[in-house]
């Protein structure tokens, strides 16, 4: 589902990641841990070119993120072309970025409208189903401001779902929330694995990374140190710059 | 309310405050001085009789002061529907990658800013004494319509051209300093929806930006009623200018500015009321919600 390799990126003379190499097959939840700073926000934005890379290539369910090869030249893509592409890889950001103007069923059902051009009616019956799903039903008409953390993120994994993503990428979703509201979504994330969506998480969580990811990667520096399944690199880790970092979180 | 069950610990008493309130003699002393203050202009205003009053009955609803109130509502209303207009597209311009688009507005802006209102109004006026005839046609080749510039280029056309395309180079940084109070990761998480950037504009940042736009584009608007005062330089009337012309020949300057300053008022309250609803239509999802119902839905939720 995502093929990357050699992934570069730098900003400005700093060089954010040095090479990646990382495969996600569909299906699987692969856990992406490290530092802060070690790249692997920057990682999970180059896979819906939120970040332009500077060397090596970005593939999701088999075509290059944010260029067209042809002739054995790359060519850029349309600034529509880049949002045709970036409707199939949802993703729930740290800080939720729900939009505060909008209820919590006008956030699910934006995107459907604008950019599917679904009616009313059919994306509100749809933003219903979602925010049941979420455990969210009856907060349909709030807004986010009158929602907690907890729930924002909820709602903000819904409006994902919306646009019937066959990827989902997740930036440290529990990371802004009070230690009590952590569960609520990580939950919702549990039952998306269950139901075989693939997923690319960045997190803090190695109880969540543990139990439902199927692979685990350990990120410092731009690179990846090493990966496996998660039980192994958590319990066994190889490299000296995991063991430090797992005993400092674990 | 008193008996509502529950509302105390069984066996308790509820300790009602009952405090002596902190005394203010200073805010006697000032009401004192105020209202003083207040009675001798009152006083003033009603024996003073060079203030005119029978003359400001007179003239308030007189036919050439409704004129120019017209004209001030009319100019105030297409000047600024030109600079609102305007300066969302150059606002819009401005933050475009393409730096030639960018480049142009931010021209616009520097030009339109940089010379007095007053040298735009006279130069649109004056404009058939550069252009004598105004045409549309093939750039460098064949005209397909021609026209005389004095008649395309009234009066009144100079005045909403020199006010409106002004005003637009003002509302353009206004509404960019809007858009730029909108947090990234909201035009970010638009994208990674899959919407375009001009959807994103449209649906996502724009209308939170209004929230900030609007209360200086209020401010504008409530200038723009006094600046359309300039028109006279070129000629035209409003106002202000009725009531100049009538105290030129009446020598009744005093009354005169009385009841233009009336007029003035009673459109900038009438505007200010209409901010007012303007401004909650654009809070919604900003202005704290009511105690009563957070409780509520905290309630349905768990």
């Amino acid at each position: 589902m995502v093929e990357a390799t050699g992934i570069h990126k730098s900003f400005g003379r700093t060089e954010v990641l040095r090479g990646i190499d990382l495969v996600v097959e569909p299906g699987e939840v692969c856990c992406i841990i490290g530092p802060s700073g070690s790249g692997k926000s920057t990682l999970l934005r180059c896979v819906n070119h939120l970040e332009r890379i500077d060397a090596g290539r970005m593939r999701v369910d088999g075509s290059l993120v944010g260029y067209r090869e042809s002739g054995g030249k790359l060519h850029e893509l349309r600034e529509s072309e880049v949002a045709r592409q970036r409707r199939d890889i949802g993703m729930v950001f740290q800080r939720f970025n729900l939009f505060p103007h909008m209820t919590a069923a006008e956030n699910v059902m934006e995107a459907p409208r604008t950019v599917l051009g679904r009616s009313r009616s059919a994306a509100r019956k749809e933003a219903d189903a979602l925010l049941d799903r979420v455990g969210l039903a009856a907060r349909r008409d709030a807004y986010p401001g009158q929602l907690s953390g907890g729930q924002q993120q909820r709602v903000a994994i819904a409006r994902a779902l919306a646009m019937q993503p066959r990827l989902m990428l997740f930036d440290e979703p529990t990371s802004a929330l009070d230690p009590e509201l952590v569960g609520e979504v990580l939950d919702v994330m549990r039952g998306l694995a269950a139901d075989g969506m693939t997923m690319l998480v960045v997190t803090h969580e190695m109880g969540f990374a543990r139990e439902v990811g199927d692979s685990l990667v350990f990120m410092d520096e731009g690179v990846i140190v090493e990966s496996g399944a998660p039980r192994d690199v958590l319990s066994a880790p190889r490299h000296e710059r995991t063991r430090s970092f797992l005993s400092k979180v674990l | 309310m008193t008996d509502r069950p529950g509302a105390e610990p069984a066996g308790r008493e509820r300790q009602e405050i009952r405090a002596v309130p902190v005394r203010h003699p200073g805010r006697w002393v000032a009401v004192a001085v105020l209202a003083v203050l207040a009675a001798m202009l009152v006083h003033t205003v009603l024996t003073n009789e060079r203030f005119g009053w029978d003359v400001v009955g007179n003239y308030l609803f007189s036919a050439p002061i409704l004129n120019g109130l017209r004209n001030t509502l009319v100019l105030t209303v297409l000047s600024m529907a030109i600079g609102i207009v305007g300066g969302v597209g150059l606002a819009v311009m401005r933050q475009s990658p393409n730096p030639v688009v960018s480049g142009a507005a931010a021209t616009y802006i520097w030009l339109f800013r940089g010379t007095p209102l007053i040298a735009q109004l006279l130069f649109w006026n004056f404009l058939a004494a550069l252009y004598p005839r105004l045409s549309l046609g093939v750039p460098f080749g064949p005209e397909f319509i021609s026209v005389d510039t004095n008649v395309l280029i009234t009066q009144f056309a100079a005045c909403l051209l020199g006010l409106g395309l002004n005003e637009a180079a003002y509302m353009a940084e206004i509404v960019r300093g809007g858009m730029l109070s909108v947090d990234r990761g909201q035009a970010e998480a638009a994208g990674a929806l899959g919407m375009t950037r001009s959807q994103t504009m449209r649906r996502i940042v724009l209308p939170q930006a209004m929230r900030v736009i609007v209360p200086p584009t209020g401010n504008e608007t409530i200038s723009m009623l006094k600046t359309t005062s300039l028109v006279v330089v070129i000629g035209y009337f409003e106002l202000l200018t009725s009531a100049q012309r009538i105290s030129n020949q009446n020598f009744q300057v005093i009354p005169l500015l009385i009841v233009a300053a009336f007029w003035y008022l009673v459109l900038t309250s009438l505007l200010t009321i209409g901010q007012g609803f303007v401004e909650r239509r654009f809070g919604r999802g900003f202005v704290p919600d009511r105690p009563g119902s957070r409780l509520l839905s905290r309630a349905v939720n768990t």
